[in-house]
């Protein structure tokens, strides 16, 4: 009896180890900025395949997409025998057709700069990099509480942090609400957002209301790089309709580039940091 | 009533509703502003914030609003008397869907020019809809000479479905942020924040007003039906091209200020042939001018009712817009 109760507890062992939640060495990512973070903990050789918007690091330019948000492509993550699959936690459907193909996933909740940090500490944990993604987000903690230290003490300028425009124009202005990570940036770099007072993560800011709430320094954020000198002197130049504006009057108008202004990654404080730097030159 | 007495009573009231509408909009709005500062020269230009937000935010926004509003609505008439059919709307044969299309490659190729003072996204749309008309006429009077409504609808219905398919291949393939992006422009918006996109309309949506001014008497025929207004004398393949054409350049210039905002099109028509009669040499006029008061009040109720958040115009015009047409169709029926 003994015997045979040694032997099933072996074979449940045997069976049931590889499914314990062993690092994962198959991992598809549908999140860029859980991407970002896999790769800055170290774990990036394992990264099997990516969404459709990935771009960086540049390593993730050869692997295979396999949809985003919208349309995870569910046959090919499953025939890729994925062992972890980092997604949205909306994407509903997927997360069920996972789990009725027993493979294991990771929900990625935006939860502003305070979420960043605590997701590559999980992440951490769950692909088995604790000390690098210890160290990762340590560091980012550590700027950011740095730049609050430094910008304490300063006279925050309002700021008017625009992420979308309409080219040439300055119709359908998206800038950030009082929300997200890029809100959060603002302040640690020494800025009043002009709209902090709206609870939103974004807000189609009409010229009515941009005038009206008169920011002192306008950044444009953009994803790729900043537009060359004609074209950027024109795009700046289209802001002077506004001409009561202080950023307009004092030309404290700035494009600023960087995917850190696009994907909550492991970015985030040299993105704030760069704010800091057009805010508060010199300080 | 003769036309002469009945229109010396409904221009001049519409007028004065419409022009008390465009006085009083300025002057509302989400920040309160000082009506004197805005007057008051001796106050630097760029230090008078009031007058900066009536002249640059809010008068150019219900010049805007009023053009479009006048444009679609007048669109909207001719159109329901061309294809006699009381549910057509400006969107109907191909336009806006076309329109459309332009403006969303000009999203996605993130085009970057600018066209008799216009921005790139205008520019493209109004192109798109003058792609699309041509189409549309062109099928519609290559079997024979004359424009034949029915081939009109169907193709421009068609076309319709074809470019919407074309957008939303379009919004699959681009990145998300011009995706948002697209599905703003697609909600419409007046918030032009310049006089430029304006003038750069007038020439256009002017030139339909007046090819417009050609119609009243044949549509008044056309409504009873293609015999009877040949049997009155109408050249009717020249009125049906006018009207198709002058019709589709209106919607295109309104939809490449302001975006496609829909109902105006539908609704303004048929509550001012409520109030004034079906007869055209009233109703289009009467419907240029209240168009403009509807949709002016629209985008004042859209830009105030949340602030500091803004709604689409289009939300308004529609939350409005339909239960006031339905409720036109259970009185009718």
């Amino acid at each position: 009896m003994k015997k045979i109760a040694l032997l099933v507890c072996l074979a449940w062992i045997a069976i049931a180890a590889p499914l314990a939640q062993s690092p994962p060495r198959r991992i598809v990512s549908l999140v860029p900025a859980m991407t970002e973070m896999v790769f800055a903990i170290g774990a990036g050789d394992r990264v099997i395949a990516v969404s459709s918007y990935d771009e960086d690091p540049p390593a993730v330019r050869k692997l295979p997409r396999v949809g985003a948000l919208l349309d995870p492509d569910v046959e090919r993550i499953i025939a890729m025998r994925a062992d972890l699959v980092l997604l949205y936690g909306s994407q509903t459907d997927l997360i069920t057709q996972l789990q009725r193909a027993s493979i294991p996933y990771y929900e990625y909740r935006h939860a502003g700069l305070a979420g960043v940090t605590a997701t590559i500490r999980a992440l951490g944990q769950r692909v088995g990099h604790v000390k690098q993604a210890e160290a990762v987000a340590t560091d980012i903690d550590r700027r950011f509480a740095d730049l609050r230290a430094r910008s304490a003490s300063l006279k925050k300028p309002r700021t008017l942090l625009v992420f979308s425009r309409e080219r040439g124009s300055l119709r359908n202005v998206y800038a950030s609400g009082g929300r997200g990570f890029l809100h959060d940036m603002l302040e640690a770099a020494g800025g009043v957002n002009v709209f902090g007072d709206v609870t939103a993560e974004s807000v189609v800011a009409s010229s009515e209301l941009i005038l009206s709430r008169s920011p002192e320094v306008i950044l444009e954020l953009r994803a790729t790089d900043i537009p060359a000198e004609p074209e950027r002197a024109a795009e700046m130049s289209t802001w002077s309709t506004l001409a009561s504006l202080p950023a307009v009057r004092n030309h404290r108008l700035y494009f600023l580039p960087g995917r850190a202004f696009v994907v909550p990654g492991p970015h985030v404080a040299e993105g704030a940091e760069a704010m800091m730097r057009l805010l508060h030159p010199g300080k | 009533m003769n036309v002469r007495r009945r229109l010396a009573v409904v221009v001049p009231v519409f007028g004065a509703i419409t022009a008390l509408v465009l006085l009083i909009a300025p002057t509302l709005g989400s920040t309160r502003i000082s009506l004197t500062n805005v007057f008051d020269t001796s106050i630097p230009w760029a230090d008078n914030v009031d007058a900066q937000i009536f002249f640059v935010a809010r008068v150019p926004r219900v010049l805007a609003g009023a053009l479009v509003g006048a444009a679609l609505a007048a669109a909207g008439v001719v159109l329901q008397a061309l294809l006699r059919n009381p549910l057509a709307t400006p969107f109907t044969l191909g336009v806006s869907a076309s329109a459309a299309l332009g403006a969303m490659l000009a999203i996605a190729f993130d085009l970057d020019m600018t066209v008799m003072g216009a921005a790139a996204v205008p520019a493209a749309s109004f192109a798109g809809s003058l792609v699309g008309t041509a189409m549309v006429y062109l099928l519609a009077t290559r079997a024979n000479k004359a424009l034949s409504t029915n081939v009109l609808l169907l193709a421009g219905v068609t076309l319709n479905t074809f470019f919407s398919a074309l957008i939303t291949f379009v919004q699959y393939l681009i990145d998300f942020a011009d995706w948002y992006r697209t599905a703003r422009w697609l909600l419409g918006n007046l918030d032009v924040s310049s006089f430029n996109p304006i003038l750069a309309s007038i020439p256009l949506i002017g030139v339909s007003f007046l090819l417009f001014a050609l119609l009243p008497r044949a549509l008044n025929l056309l409504t009873l039906g293609e015999d009877v207004a040949a049997a009155r004398g109408v050249d009717i393949g020249r009125a049906q091209r006018i009207a198709f054409l002058s019709a589709s350049f209106a919607t295109g210039a309104a939809i490449s200020l302001a975006g496609p905002i829909g109902f105006i099109g539908v609704v303004v028509p048929h509550l001012v042939r409520l109030l004034v009669g079906s007869d055209h040499r009233v109703v289009l006029p009467a419907s240029i001018l209240f168009g403009a008061a509807f949709l002016v009040m629209c985008d004042l109720i859209a830009r105030t009712v949340m602030s500091p958040i803004e709604l689409p115009v289009g939300i308004v015009t529609a939350m409005i817009g339909g239960p006031v047409f339905i409720w036109l169709l259970l009185r009718k029926s």
